[in-house]
């Protein structure tokens, strides 16, 4: 071991400033070159959006091309895996079914008196669909994100609801020229308003980082009224980015967990929609 | 002659797969530092670069590093610049390790990596709470911090046979 304060200091300084032979950078370098790159990443000016948004692009592009095989792999294990459930997501289809006839009048009658009630109120909801490949799925334990095929030449906007089959996943939170991000529901960072219902209460659902959300911000009365009826948890619409009654989740175990109805981890195609929502003229 | 060119080609494979690992692990989906299983993570690419800046920085360049850095954050979809700052400081700490140490030991090999890690996620960490605002798991951080300490050994053991093969053959 070296001993002495300059012993301390000449190691220090051959450290990060010497270069070895098969090094073309000094250490010392790259790390102010680093810390550059962060302060200027986090600059609105042009130059530096456009520099970000093709690395954006390339890096996006590279890394569906190297994922490949695995997803393979993975599109291998799921084809098997429901193989051998086959039997058990048969009978329970069986159930479902006996009972969809009766929920499919009830939704149409409800739709139509929804629709009429709203003609009354002058107000419409329109909706715009793109429907994009996930690119890229890797989550981290700091973000919770999918990359999708689609970007600003398709028209995708930042704060678009990204949808799986008809329930809520995520919003856009970065737009590329041919590709974007999208921040999913379970995220730390992603809190949206919903509805619990029953018993109809204006809530929040936060993003945990981990596979489900939890309910902040509401009455305690909602604790109370946790029966043993399902709760499911809908966007209330608040804020306007997305439409009223989008299904989010439901809770489980009176705990103020919601589970998402869609998996995140099996998303390969989604909708990005964008609610236009207003007064019909 | 053509086992002279087959010696050739896996030599220069073998010296090439540090640096295939390491990008190969920023690029691709599967993540040890994410398995979707709770409280069960390690950061393999920390333990990489732990690993071969420390017993042989030849076959890991400082700016495949950064760029390997660079590539994560994309990615992963934090602020560009954070994993590069963050790999190239434990670069810094094994340079700084390599200099003042005359005889490597794995346990003191060991013992440096875990406050290395803590300091590199204590950083992580500031950066993206404090400056960034990203609200960030610190048991998380914490428990893939013990992980990665405790899976440092086996991957040790892995790097070290293929350390001294790579040597081996260069010395041939």
């Amino acid at each position: 071991m070296v001993k002495g304060r300059d012993d301390f200091v000449i190691a220090l300084r051959s450290a990060f400033f010497k270069k070895k032979e098969k090094q073309k950078f000094s250490l010392i370098s790259l790390i102010i070159l680093s810390i550059i790159v962060i302060i200027f990443s986090n600059f609105n000016f042009k130059p530096i959006q456009i520099i970000k948004l093709g690395i954006n692009e390339v890096i996006y592009r590279s890394s569906y091309i190297s994922s490949v095989p695995e997803n393979k792999i993975k599109e291998i294990i799921s084809k098997i895996k429901s193989h051998i459930d086959l039997h058990e997501s048969h009978e329970k289809e069986l159930i479902e079914i006996e009972n969809i006839d009766q929920i499919l009048a009830l939704n149409n009658f409800l739709t139509a008196e929804n629709k009429k009630l709203r003609e009354l109120i002058d107000e419409s909801i329109n909706s715009e669909e793109i429907f994009a490949r996930v690119l890229i799925d890797r989550e981290s334990p700091f973000l919770k994100s999918i990359v999708l095929n689609r970007g600003s030449k398709d028209n995708v906007k930042i704060g678009m609801a990204i949808m799986d089959r008809n329930y809520l996943v995520g919003q856009v939170i970065e737009v590329n020229y041919s590709n974007s991000r999208a921040l999913l529901l379970s995220d730390l960072n992603s809190k949206i308003p919903v509805i619990v219902q029953p018993p109809y209460l204006q809530a929040v659902a936060s993003g945990t980082g981990k596979d489900y959300g939890v309910i902040e911000y509401t009455k305690d009365e909602y604790e109370e009224n946790q029966i043993e009826n399902k709760v499911i948890v809908y966007t209330s619409g608040l804020g306007g980015l997305f439409k009223p009654g989008i299904p989010v989740g439901k809770i489980i175990n009176n705990s103020g967990q919601i589970e998402f109805f869609s998996d995140f981890g099996q998303l390969s195609f989604v909708k990005i929609i964008e609610f236009k929502i207003g007064e019909d003229k | 002659m053509a086992s002279l060119n087959k010696s050739t080609f896996l030599n220069s494979f073998f010296s090439y797969l540090p640096f295939i690992f390491l990008f190969f692990s920023v690029f691709n989906e599967f993540d040890f530092n994410y398995l979707k299983l709770d409280y069960f993570s390690f950061n393999f690419i920390f333990i990489l670069i732990f690993f071969w800046t420390l017993r042989n920085p030849d076959y890991l360049g400082y700016f495949s590093i950064f760029l390997a850095g660079i590539i994560n954050d994309v990615v992963i979809g934090i602020p560009i610049g954070i994993s590069s700052f963050c790999y190239l400081l434990i670069c810094a700490i094994t340079s700084y390790i390599r200099q003042i140490t005359l005889s490597p030991k794995f346990i003191n090999d060991w013992l440096s990596f875990i406050v290395t890690v803590l300091l590199i996620n204590s950083i992580q960490v500031i950066i993206l709470d404090l400056i960034f605002l990203y609200q960030v798991d610190y048991m998380n951080y914490l428990i893939n911090a013990g992980f990665t300490f405790l899976f440092y050994p086996l991957f040790f053991l892995l790097f070290n046979i293929l350390n001294s093969k790579i040597s081996l053959k260069k010395n041939d």
